[in-house]
């Protein structure tokens, strides 16, 4: 565009250098403005069609510069972000089984989970339901206490119910559910991706509690 | 005597160290400053009121000579210390029980806390003097960010130890970063990031992930915080303490009483 445009207008144009050499360019590749350019390349150069680098042409090619470099540069930071976060954890897989119904007892806190996948079962004369071990204060680990029948956060004095209710300490809400249902098998499993929240109504859901 | 002190000072040795002849005039006291990259952060003069004790309280000093002190203890624990979960508790305890000098990881932990009390008062005093106010402003905000520092220093040592206590403290401590806006999963702003059901920010991807290199407090935790506090902090630290020094002389010296 803007070579087409120099030929026509020239003195009007900034003193720019490019003049004498970017007049070659339109000869070479438009054929049209013939007879306005003719006589100035011929005045001003008239050896063969060396590309000068103009200074507008060096501003643009500047910018191109610039966004590579800010690309290249901006993928980096990207990739050395991305490189924070592994795609392999060795953790304990966050869906597991946990033994056939028969092996809980009514009323029992099943501890048999708890280290390794941070779950109590607990089964009442209903049915089965998964109670997340984590305190919903700050996530400290509560401890089961049999004689007391209350779950007891050693951190900061939460208590909750067996149930997963909260009643002292500084606890906000209940503890959270996992989703539990029965496998093909026959054994019970536990998938803790998925969360129920009391406060939310979610403990109605029937992925929430297990029917015996 | 004077012959060999002289013949040393003339050697080629001695001269491509020290460009400068004795400090008995003016302008060899000032050259020995311009010539020393240590001695040139600091300000070429300083106002007697300027180094009063009960002006400074010398807490800037204090500082700077715990972090050096902190440096050195901590770089000799390093030769004990193994950052894994099999071994680092045990190492600990091997530094009190089996290491000579058994004191060493008390000197790096009372150094610390000293630390994080200097640099406290430090701010308290600059504030108390004004010395925040403009030229210094600049130089405030390099001493916040040194303050940050030596806080995450402190927090990021106290998971090493790996006890009870280390724990559930950071696992406390690292909870709080679920809640950065946007970048925590349960912070501000993250319910909108995502793409119907699907959440962009979750606890699998957000800023504590990040920090822990895991979902919990964990063996990627434990590796992750020996490397932020042995080498990235500390670096961070000691270049911004060198910015900080510099200033103290490009705007003035030691601000004078008000």
């Amino acid at each position: 565009m803007t070579e087409e445009n120099k030929p026509n207008q020239p003195e009007e144009k900034k003193p720019e250098t490019g003049v004498p050499g970017e007049t070659p360019k339109p000869v070479s590749e438009a054929p049209k403005p013939a007879a306005p350019a003719a006589p100035k390349p011929a005045v001003a150069k008239p050896a063969a069609p060396v590309k000068e680098i103009t200074r507008r042409s060096f501003i643009s090619w500047l910018a191109v510069g610039w966004i590579a470099f800010a690309a290249g540069t901006g993928g980096a930071v990207m990739s050395f972000v991305r490189y924070l976060f592994p795609n392999v954890l060795f953790e304990p897989p966050t869906s597991f089984k946990a033994g056939y119904p028969d092996d809980f007892l009514v009323g029992r806190v099943d501890e048999r989970y708890k280290n390794k996948f941070g779950v109590w079962i607990v089964r009442n004369t209903e049915g089965f339901y998964a109670l997340s071990t984590v305190c919903t204060h700050l996530g400290c680990i509560p401890n089961w206490q049999p004689a007391e029948k209350k779950y007891k956060c050693p951190c900061h004095g939460s208590g909750f119910y067996k149930d997963g209710i909260n009643f002292e300490g500084p606890a906000p809400r209940p503890l959270e559910r996992f989703k539990i249902t029965l496998a093909d098998d026959g054994q019970i499993q536990i998938d803790k991706s998925q969360t129920y929240l009391f406060e939310k109504g979610q403990w109605s859901d029937p992925d929430s509690f297990l029917k015996a | 005597m004077a012959k060999w002190t002289d013949k040393i000072a003339k050697s080629q040795v001695w001269k491509s160290v020290f460009r400068h002849g004795y400090p008995s005039s003016d302008r060899n006291r000032s050259l020995i400053v311009l010539s020393n990259v240590f001695l040139h952060l600091h300000p070429v003069k300083t106002r007697t009121s300027g180094i009063r004790l009960s002006y400074t309280w010398c807490m800037g000093g204090i500082s700077f000579f715990l972090f050096l002190a902190l440096t050195v203890t901590g770089v000799l624990l390093m030769f004990y210390y193994r950052p894994t979960v099999e071994y680092a508790y045990n190492d600990i305890i091997a530094l009190r029980e089996h290491v000579p000098l058994g004191i060493m990881r008390e000197l790096h932990r009372w150094g610390a806390h000293a630390m994080v009390i200097a640099v406290w008062l430090h701010m308290y005093r600059v504030f108390l003097t004004g010395s925040y106010k403009p030229p210094r402003e600049f130089n405030w905000n390099v001493g916040v960010i040194l303050l940050v520092l030596t806080l995450l220093l402190s927090f990021t040592g106290y998971l090493l130890p790996w006890d009870q206590l280390a724990m559930w403290a950071i696992t406390v401590g690292s909870n709080m970063a679920r809640a950065t806006p946007f970048l925590g999963s349960e912070g501000p702003g993250a319910a909108f990031l995502s793409l119907g059901d699907i959440k962009l920010v979750h606890a699998g991807d957000d800023v504590r992930f990040a920090l822990l290199g895991g979902r919990f407090v964990g063996a990627g935790a434990l590796l992750r915080f020996y490397v932020l506090h042995c080498v990235f902090i500390p670096l961070a630290a000691a270049f911004l303490i060198a910015i900080h020094f510099w200033r103290v002389r490009k705007d003035g010296g030691i601000s004078g009483p008000l």
